[in-house]
């Protein structure tokens, strides 16, 4: 024991020496970051490899790495306090980012909108739909992506799909954004067949893996075969349908790998879109894109591909009902629209188109969903 | 070794040095697991210096991600000088924040500097309620303070995201349910020129008190009685439970504390962000610190440094997350593991006459 301690003492003074030599090679980092014409800065709410939200995140962050002239330096598993806002000043400050895009939803308020105060001439693209004209500054942008009509088409795979008629969707909170997305698969399943219902479960936040397993296995024992979910990473609610011999639906990003028998298709994000656009606008000093927004049209969500258990009536179906959403035709939310309490929520012969703002205070759930708000 | 004067020089330097060695060696052997991976251990360790210490930046960098760990770690070092385990802090910490906000939102109109006071103070209240009836539960149905702590935190999540998704949600926050803002003037705010808020300073003078309170008073020498040996307390006529609910509710109080500042100076409301795990990461605080006051403010400052250059490591390398996780784990198994060398050196032993 004495003996180790004293060696203890000699490494110490060992790296003393070398913590003086160490310095010399930092000027050398902050050098080569500097060259760089734009460094962008991207920072992840879980960690880049989850199969799901931050994955989707990552994914455009790597295409934007190709460009030429562009650094992009990446954090994950940085939490919604004032540890983002570190974050963002440390890219700042440290890397010389001038170019932001902190991407969980709960950055922005006060986050993001304090280091933009802080930081005029840095721009900052947040993903998700808050960025209100007058009364956020200009270096800040939201963009996000018309999802539902992605869950839609996963619907009406998932109704082709399933011999039980019971769907089942496990989702993190029950808000606006994620209630589209419930109604929308659950309405594009019905256009199969009106009698097909999806029974939701809420498991309360947006990561909790051991419920959202235990969620799947109880929505199969009750008789569902085809599950999907909106929660951060659908990666265990995806294996445990593979393991279990049902069929799921992924969501954020592609989880076809994970679940090479019962994958049909996916809801996925394309956030390299809006990640290029904003790059580009940085480069060349134009004024910040402050609200962007897109579908399948614009190339903000894509479906992904068909897995080997989906019937040809099922891809000629979705096929055609894709085709119309990328003309821009196809409405999903029309009249006339009942909740599943029976109350009517949209009448008949008005229709929201995708823009419209109603959408995004959603807080019903449509008829066939078996679930309460 | 009465005789030796030397004796409390030596023992506060043997409490220098032994950690101060472990945390060199664990730089040590995380240099070498780097470089088992390839990567240059030298421009590690620049990283870690320049992410944490470098610059007044990093400074502020550390510091914020320090202070709330300060409170935190006080909600389990105080207790502990009970003889009492409790890892419930972050039960504290969300309903310290969550009560905040209510008082924020109940009492926005009437002055600014009532108001700070009504949230911190409420805050503290809550967060001394919540742990003492932990120990409640120990001294009146012998339920074991660890485990009663650790569920009582699920159920103050619990009671926390249904008052926030519920009865409290602000109709606004549509898609980030959170109470009603608490207004800018409400805002507790920065350290004067620093961007570092207020719950440092609380957070340095709480453990400075505590301090004082363990050190140097009767209350603080009853408590370590108690830690030392309960029955024997109890046989000297302490009162035994009245000292273990009173430094749980100060040890609360901490954490409360620490979520209130949360809400008044970081988030303006409640909401899910505030369940960050600082409560947790206190644990780990208070025991590298030996449970002692004092050294929870150093140690808590190491952590919210290695937090700091985790980052950069990540930016810089493009290295995962979890490679700070590896240099935490070393370092904090090293300077836990050499615990068992005090006493043992001879440059610190007391020389016997």
């Amino acid at each position: 024991m004495k003996e180790r301690a004293g060696q203890l003492d000699r490494r110490e003074l060992l790296l003393g020496f070398a913590g003086a030599g160490a310095l010399g090679a930092l000027a050398a980092v902050g050098r080569a970051l500097a060259a760089d014409k734009l460094v962008v800065g991207v920072i992840y709410v879980g960690p880049r490899d989850d199969y799901g939200y931050n994955q989707a995140q990552a994914q455009a962050a790597a295409a934007v790495k190709k460009m030429p002239g562009i650094t992009v330096v990446e954090q994950e598993k940085v939490p919604e306090t004032t540890d983002v806002q570190k974050t963002m000043g440390s890219m700042i400050e440290q890397d010389g980012a001038t170019l932001l895009f902190p991407t969980s939803f709960g950055y922005f308020d006060p986050h993001i909108l304090r280091m933009a105060e802080k930081y005029p001439k840095v721009r900052f693209a947040h993903c998700g739909g808050l960025w209100t004209n007058g009364k956020h500054p200009k270096n800040v942008g939201s963009y996000f992506g018309y999802i539902d009509e992605c869950q839609y088409l996963n619907g009406v795979v998932a109704g082709h799909t399933t011999k039980t008629k019971k769907l089942g969707f496990i989702a993190a909170k029950p808000i606006p954004q994620v209630l589209r997305n419930i109604n929308a698969f659950s309405m594009g399943a019905r256009t199969v067949d009106p009698k097909i219902t999806t029974q939701l479960i809420i498991t309360g936040d947006w990561s909790l893996p051991v419920k959202e397993a235990e969620a799947a296995n109880s929505l199969i024992d009750q008789g569902v075969d085809v599950v999907t979910c909106h929660v951060d990473s659908p990666k265990v609610v995806v294996e445990t349908a593979e393991r279990r011999g049902i069929f799921v639906c992924g969501y954020h990003a592609d989880q076809s790998a994970l679940a090479p028998k019962g994958y049909l298709t996916g809801a996925e994000w394309s956030w390299t879109t809006p990640y290029t656009t904003h790059v580009k606008d940085a480069m060349a000093g134009n004024p910040m894109n402050n609200f962007m927004r897109g579908g399948l049209k614009e190339g903000f969500v894509k479906a992904g591909a068909y897995g080997r258990a989906v019937g040809d009536q099922a891809r000629k179906n979705a096929d055609t009902i894709k085709a119309q959403m990328v003309k821009g035709d196809f409405v999903i939310f029309k009249g006339p629209l009942k909740d599943n309490a029976g109350n009517t929520v949209i009448a008949a012969g008005s229709a929201h188109k995708q823009t419209d703002v109603v959408l995004e205070q959603m807080n019903y759930l449509v008829e066939g969903v078996i679930g309460k708000v | 070794m009465a005789s030796d004067r030397s004796g409390p020089w030596r023992r506060a330097a043997e409490a220098l040095v032994i950690p101060i060695a472990a945390l060199a060696a664990a730089m040590v052997v995380f240099g070498l697991f780097m470089a088992a991976l390839g990567q240059n251990p030298l421009e590690i360790y620049a990283l870690i210096y320049k992410g944490a210490f470098a610059s007044a930046f990093s400074w502020q960098n550390t510091l914020s991600r320090a202070a709330p760990l300060v409170l935190t770690a006080l909600c389990v070092a105080l207790p502990a000088q009970a003889g009492l385990m409790v890892i419930g802090g972050e039960g504290a910490v969300v309903l310290g924040g969550l009560i905040a906000a209510i008082v924020g939102h109940l009492l926005s109109g009437a002055a600014p500097t009532g108001v700070k006071v009504a949230m911190v103070l409420a805050g503290m209240a809550i967060g001394g309620i919540w742990i003492a009836l932990a120990g409640a539960l120990r001294q009146y149905r012998g339920v074991n303070e660890t485990i009663s702590s650790l569920l009582l935190t699920y159920v103050a999540v619990a009671l926390f995201n249904h008052f926030v998704e519920g009865p409290l949600r602000d109709p606004s926050s549509l898609n980030k349910p959170s109470t009603t803002y608490i207004g800018d003037v409400n805002m507790i705010g920065s350290l004067p020129g620093l961007d570092i808020h207020w719950g440092l300073a609380f957070g340095i003078g709480f453990c400075v008190a505590m301090h004082v309170l363990v050190r140097y008073t009767t209350y603080g020498f009853a408590l370590r009685i108690v830690g030392g040996n309960p029955r024997a307390a109890r046989l000297a006529g302490l009162p035994v439970t009245r000292l273990v609910l009173t430094v749980c509710g100060l040890g609360g109080a901490a954490a409360g504390l620490a979520g209130a500042v949360e809400v008044a100076a970081v988030h303006g409301s409640a909401n899910a962000s505030l369940i960050a795990g600082y409560g947790y990461a206190g644990i780990v605080v208070a025991f590298i610190a030996r449970q002692n006051p004092l050294a929870i403010v150093p140690v808590a400052v190491l952590v919210g440094g290695l937090s700091a250059s985790g980052g950069m490591l990540q930016r810089r390398l493009d290295l995962p997350d979890a490679t700070v996780l590896v240099l935490q784990g070393i370092a904090f198994m090293l300077i836990l593991g050499s615990e068992a060398l005090y006493g043992r050196l001879k440059l610190f032993r007391a020389r016997v006459a």
